[in-house]
């Protein structure tokens, strides 16, 4: 009896003390970075070990050339992946390629690859695809991880409660010599969206429409947690969407707290645990979800309802508004900043201020990205294209984010529907997202664009212009030929 | 591995006014493909600096004036977008050895340091008084003092600030941060060791 009194309490209170609610809760950020970082440097930074690393030909030959020159080995080849996206040309499945410079960085990641003993989803192998739809595919993105890879759209990891990032060459080559990076500790605000979206609002529009709350460097030094009962909703392609432009809003990092939608997701996949490794895996990535009551930087809250389908106006992701809404005229601008911006941008898109942006003539119709390049995105559209033709003088394409991508819309005939509304059905790659490849706008195109980036001259011609929105929206765009509200022309209610 | 201690640097200097400047605008994306960095300094701000034809536009980069700078000025957010260190690494090989402005996007900020670049963020009004008279003397000599986080020029100075960790690795020659990420190996697969994720 004694005894079992004794180690009640004896239980309490080693509950007490390792309970983490009790001590001291942590944000998600906080555990991860807590579990990964190895030493303090010199500067003040941190030595993080990054856990996944994932490359890519664009932005990774430089370092395997740095550490050449080094002498350095990789230090740990199983903990990175490669694949090649941004230089493949959709259209052209046979090497050597037209271009012989695409051609060249294909090669060049083929032998680092082999050289170095780093697994990667070449073109022959049915893996293939962009590096943020490959990851979380193959079951490589895990909760309570840590990923880095040369693209800023590393972020989209983040939907499984990993801390995903950007990094820059002469870090990637860090990472395979060292296999961490010195980094500075982000501050977490929490982006709260409460409620349902309407009918013929999308992930897309939700992040559209985040940014053009918070300002295209709102972001800066901020890792986004996003939260509320919308993100519990919602499914893990759509939580990848809005991680993935984190980086428009000037956020390194987004994330979404892992639950039983992000388990259910990674069951079964090649590089996920199995067996008696499964179950302590589960615990384990769901202990890395913030605790109730951690303490946040900030804290922003969204209702659900407010967001409408949204579309960019101008030359930067927050230069967004309602499909409802019209261009704005540069006197209403809130400072002379904001005038000098509103005209710049309506110079070079082209716009009329205080015209309607619905019914703005479109070319150009692109599906795809490692933004909206997923099965869900493309049978989305399918549901509502099936039967409507592309307009005359439209070019349309839809690229899937991967290999396997393009295999599932093709085993449930959605490739079909899509031709046969006049859709070109590409192979897997970035497309006509940063056109490195041979998809390019020619001359003043304008294109609606299911991709994350409207710049001046993104889409590959230095005058093209991009109206980025969600894939119905472009659906929609496609076979009016011109910006138009998904939910009037497929009757979405 | 010996790196350059960066407390001072001088030289001349040229604006390239704008805010969110972002890094498609500073390297085109169609001039990444490459396996090297080296021949990027040629296509810095390329498609707003030539049109089709690959003629000059009005840029002050094609001003004969501001040929010997090697001080950027500039806006709000600068270099946002893309992680591509193609973009500094530009920035570097046309001939740039620091830049002020407003403020810098995260992950360029990150590569540039890396690559012994300071950038300093200065108020908007003190950008407009260097850039003022820059335009009246483009020879004049412009000095971002890390140390002193200040940019004199001429008889004038004004105050910049330069991000901590930043700040310390460029005057320590602790920029680059390798040597240091390489001591720690030991420990790093300590970390390792205990993520079963890493060990499976």
């Amino acid at each position: 009896m004694r005894t079992k009194q004794v180690f009640l309490w004896y239980r309490k209170f080693w509950y007490a003390q390792c309970n983490p609610s009790k001590l001291m809760a942590k944000s998600l950020f906080e555990k991860v970075w807590d579990t990964h970082a190895v030493r303090t440097l010199a500067n003040g930074q941190t030595q993080l070990l990054i856990g996944t690393h994932l490359i890519h030909e664009v932005t990774s030959p430089q370092a395997f050339g740095m550490l050449r020159d080094l002498g350095l080995p990789v230090l740990m080849p199983t903990r990175t992946f490669a694949t090649v996206d941004h230089i493949v040309p959709t259209d052209e499945l046979v090497e050597p390629y037209r271009d012989s410079l695409a051609q060249a960085m294909m090669d060049e990641l083929r032998k680092n690859c082999a050289d170095n003993n780093v697994t990667f989803f070449d073109r022959g192998t049915g893996k293939q695809g962009i590096v943020h739809i490959v990851g979380p595919e193959q079951g490589i993105t895990q909760p309570g991880t840590t990923i880095a890879c040369g693209d800023s759209h590393t972020s989209t990891h983040g939907a499984f409660g990993a801390i995903a990032f950007g990094i820059g060459t002469t870090q990637i080559r860090d990472v395979l010599a060292t296999q961490t990076i010195a980094l500075g500790k982000l501050k977490v605000r929490r982006i709260e969206v409460n409620g349902e979206l309407r009918p013929g609002v999308y992930a897309k529009d939700v992040i559209l429409h985040i940014i053009a709350q918070l300002g295209v460097n709102g972001g800066t030094g901020f890792a986004y947690e996003y939260a509320g009962t919308l993100f519990d909703s919602f499914t893990m392609e759509e939580r990848m969407t809005v991680c993935n432009m984190s980086i428009e809003g000037g956020a390194r990092v987004g994330y979404v707290n892992p639950d039983q939608t992000t388990v259910d997701y990674l069951q079964g996949r090649p590089y996920s645990p199995s067996g008696d490794d499964w179950d302590a895996a589960v615990e384990r990535w769901l202990s890395f979800a913030s605790d109730p009551g951690c303490a946040y930087d900030d804290v922003v809250v969204i209702d659900a309802a407010d967001i409408a389908p949204s579309v960019t106006w101008g030359i930067n992701p927050g230069q967004g508004i309602s499909i409802e809404q019209s261009i704005p005229r540069p006197e209403t601008a809130a400072s002379d900043d904001e005038k000098a911006s509103i005209e710049e941008a309506l110079d070079y898109m082209k716009l009329q201020p205080g015209s309607p942006i619905k019914g703005t003539p479109i070319n150009v119709a692109f599906l795809g990205s490692c933004t909206n390049g997923r099965f869900s995105d493309f049978q989305e559209v399918a549901k509502y294209i099936a039967g409507r033709q592309v307009a005359e003088g439209v070019k349309a394409i839809a690229v899937p984010g991967s290999q396997i991508v393009a295999a599932q819309c093709e085993k449930e005939g959605i490739d079909r529907i899509l031709t046969e509304a006049g859709f070109e059905w590409r192979g897997a790659g970035c497309s006509m997202c940063l056109a490195m490849n041979p998809d390019k706008l020619i001359g003043d195109q304008l294109c609606a664009s299911s991709s994350n980036r409207n710049f001046k001259g993104r889409q590959g011609s230095p005058t093209g212009r991009t109206v980025l929105m969600s894939p119905l929206m472009v659906a929609a765009a496609a076979v009016t030929g011109e910006v138009a509200d998904a939910r009037e022309v497929f009757g979405v209610n | 591995m010996a790196l350059e201690k960066i407390t001072t640097l001088t030289g001349q200097a040229i604006n390239v006014p704008g805010n969110d400047i972002d890094t498609d605008r500073i390297i085109p994306a169609r001039f990444l493909k490459c396996v090297t960095f080296d021949g990027l300094g040629e296509y810095l701000f390329y498609d707003v600096r030539k049109d089709a034809d690959g003629n000059n536009k009005p840029h002050p980069l094609n001003e004969e004036r501001f040929k010997s700078a090697t001080i950027l000025l500039s806006g709000a957010n600068f270099g946002c977008g893309s992680s591509r260190e193609h973009a500094p690494q530009a920035i570097q090989k046309y001939g740039f050895r620091g830049i002020v402005a407003e403020s810098f996007a995260e992950i360029f900020f990150g590569n540039c340091t890396t690559l012994g670049i300071p950038c300093a963020c200065a108020s908007r009004e003190d950008i407009a008084k260097i850039a003022a008279a820059v335009e009246v003397d483009p020879t004049i000599e412009v000095t971002i003092d890390v140390d002193r986080q200040e940019v004199r020029f001429g008889n004038d100075s004004v105050t910049v600030e330069i991000r901590g960790s930043a700040r310390d690795a460029l005057l320590n020659g602790r920029w680059d941060a390798i040597a240091e990420l390489h001591e720690g190996v030991s420990q790093v697969q300590e970390v390792a060791g205990r993520l079963a994720y890493m060990s499976a």
